[in-house]
């Protein structure tokens, strides 16, 4: 049995790959997804004429004409007709996203706040915490989320604070959860051991290491559930609990055309369309991000 | 030569579902630029020593007994921030799996700065070029590229020179390896070995190796302390431990290396599994697996025979024979 020792220090040199950072390798791969792209586009349009609404040119969506009522699509000056009051519906669809998406994205992102807080202080301190969130979490949990949604607004009353109000609650539980698991995940692995052997404390741990491998995971749970919350709070204005007329609004709209579905089928289906692409495109945007962020090693 | 870190009848218990005793007993020192390897095959209690040393190890289920002092410190009295200093100034730790250790999200740079201002708190851009200062001590190639890197972006013995780079950061007096070859494989491993020895003694450092790996041990350590169920059995040189093994379990694992086997016929490995550890030991904890056990191997934990300075033996073999 020999052991040896050898002496010479053996260094081979190795040309370092050019290195591109996390979010230019996201667009890298989101560049090619074309789905993603072209609802990234949709969104972004829309977001943009929903922003800036006023400054557009756009008929008043509050005006009405009792001559002009439910117009079919094309008609001269009202290229997509107009409802039952003789509104432009162009012009209502338009400001209606204002509040649709402000309803729809609004919760999500107050709830990914809060959702992502307390997941992270469960899935880190662990112990009675953990039950003490988890289970009220559950609680939550175990209502389907759209009769939550109606629950709550139904007992603060409709309006649009309200209809924010219990969206958020009905968001808080599903993104916490996700927040815990991935936490607690992350919190047995090696390298949250190495910050600490480094000296790092625990506030320093969840802030760095914890939240910075939390976060793409629930950013992207949270993309996700936009889409829901949208279709959600379409659903409450549909039921009267959430915007009131005369707002434009798209859930509201659907049910006030509702009635006309027999007189111009097209008309009252364009708030129902623009709910559906706008969530579509939501969710398929979501997906694309999904893959594009998934790529640790 | 004075003692950096003395561990005094350190004992590990973890509760839970089961009890283990994971270190019953563990007295070792280590002086200053000295170079330890702690030996012995899987959960023989290796980690757990270098982790209590750190106090990493889970709080609410582990009792921990007996003294650690570092450079006259109780270290297992250290507390909030006290500690957080001491992690990483004092003591720095690298880990098995380099993979696993380097956190994804950040660039290699970037945490070895966190690190930097972290305990000296300098400005970023100072701490950037002390990373760059530290990748090219450990010789990462166009370390200046490097910095930027994420760990996917490097290849195994790459992102354990990180490791080590990002450990040396505060200059410790001490530094803790957690079988840091293990997962790299041959000639890369030799490398990063012989990478360590070099940073250690220019650096001046105490280093505790842990390890499974006698053949490692050779090239990297001054002294060598085996370790079996939680105890150590014996204590030497490196040239003590190779030429002339006293106890039955390190003779056992040198017989069990490879080297010098012959082709075709089974190699020398020891029978049986080590204990479960759900008791503490109460005899030796080796005697059912060895070849020359005695009656009173298996009533009384053997004695830590001294035999010279550093060098002692856990076997009732080496006891003088009593007239």
């Amino acid at each position: 049995m020999t052991f040896t020792t050898t002496p010479a220090s053996v260094v081979i040199e190795v040309p370092a790959a050019p290195t591109v950072s996390y979010w230019a390798g996201v667009w890298h791969r989101l560049r090619r997804d074309p789905a993603a792209l072209i609802c990234a586009a949709i969104l972004l349009a829309l977001i943009f004429s929903a922003t800036f609404a006023p400054w557009l040119g756009f008929a008043d969506p509050y005006t009405g004409s009792m001559i002009n009522r439910l117009k079919p699509i094309g008609t001269e000056g009202h290229i997509l007709g107009t409802d039952e009051l003789g509104r432009d519906m162009l012009s209502r669809l338009i400001y209606g996203g204002r509040l649709t998406l402000f309803l729809g994205i609004t919760p999500v992102v107050t709830a990914f706040v809060i959702g992502t807080t307390l997941g992270l202080i469960a899935g880190y301190v662990g112990g009675w915490i953990n039950a003490l969130i988890m289970r009220v979490t559950d609680v939550f949990f175990a209502f389907p989320s759209v009769l939550l949604a109606i629950a709550i607004s139904g007992a603060l009353g409709a309006g649009i604070v309200n209809s924010l109000v219990s969206l958020t609650i009905v968001f808080i539980p599903p993104i916490t959860r996700v927040a815990e698991s991935v936490t607690a995940s992350v919190r047995k692995l090696d390298y949250v051991d190495a910050a600490r052997a480094s000296g790092a404390g625990n506030f320093t741990i969840v802030r760095v290491q914890v939240l910075g491998n939390v976060l793409g995971p629930i950013f992207v749970y949270a993309t996700s559930l936009t889409s829901v919350c949208m279709i959600i709070s379409a659903g409450l204005s549909f039921l009267g609990l959430g915007v009131k007329p005369p707002e434009p609004e798209w859930g509201l709209m659907l049910n006030t055309l509702r009635t006309a579905i027999y007189i111009n089928p097209w008309v009252a289906a364009l708030p129902g369309m623009m709910i559906f692409i706008t969530s579509l495109c939501l969710n398929l945007l979501s997906d694309g991000l999904r893959s594009a962020m998934n790529v640790r090693q | 030569m004075t003692a950096l870190v003395e561990i005094e009848d350190l004992t590990v218990r973890f509760s839970g579902e089961r009890t283990v005793h994971a270190i019953n007993g563990v007295s070792l020192s280590v002086a200053k630029g000295e170079v330890l390897a702690l030996l012995g095959e899987s959960g023989s209690g290796k980690s757990v020593t270098l982790k209590s040393i750190m106090q990493l190890l889970p709080g609410r289920r582990t009792q921990i007994g007996g003294r650690i002092r570092f450079d006259g410190r109780d270290v297992l009295a250290l507390k909030g921030r006290a500690l957080a200093d001491f992690r990483g100034r004092d003591v720095a730790m690298i880990f098995q799996d380099p993979s696993l250790a380097l956190d994804p999200v950040y660039s290699i740079g970037t945490q070895i700065a966190e690190t930097v201002i972290r305990h000296e708190g300098v400005s970023r851009v100072a701490a950037r070029s002390r990373a760059l200062d530290m990748l090219k001590r450990v010789r990462i190639p166009s370390a200046e590229r490097r910095l930027d890197n994420y760990p996917h972006e490097m290849s195994g013995g790459m992102r354990q020179r990180a490791m080590i780079a990002l450990a040396l950061a505060c200059g410790p007096r001490l530094l803790l390896a957690d079988e840091p070859t293990t997962a790299l494989d041959a000639t890369v491993q030799m490398q990063v070995l012989l990478l360590l020895r070099e940073l250690q003694q220019e650096m001046d450092m105490s280093v505790i190796f842990v390890t499974h790996d006698i053949g490692v041990a050779v090239e990297i350590a001054d002294r060598v302390a085996v370790m079996y169920a939680g105890t150590i059995v014996e204590t030497g040189t490196i040239s003590q431990i190779i030429k002339d093994p006293r106890h039955p379990y390190t003779k056992g694992l040198l017989a069990a290396n490879l080297h010098g086997a012959v082709k075709g016929s089974r190699l020398d490995a020891i029978p049986g599994a080590p204990p479960t550890l759900e008791e503490p030991p109460t005899s030796c904890p080796f005697a059912p697996r060895c070849p020359s056990a005695l009656p009173v191997c298996r009533e009384a934990r053997p004695p830590l025979v001294n035999r010279g300075p550093g060098r002692a033996v856990a076997c009732v073999l080496e006891q003088e024979p009593a007239i």
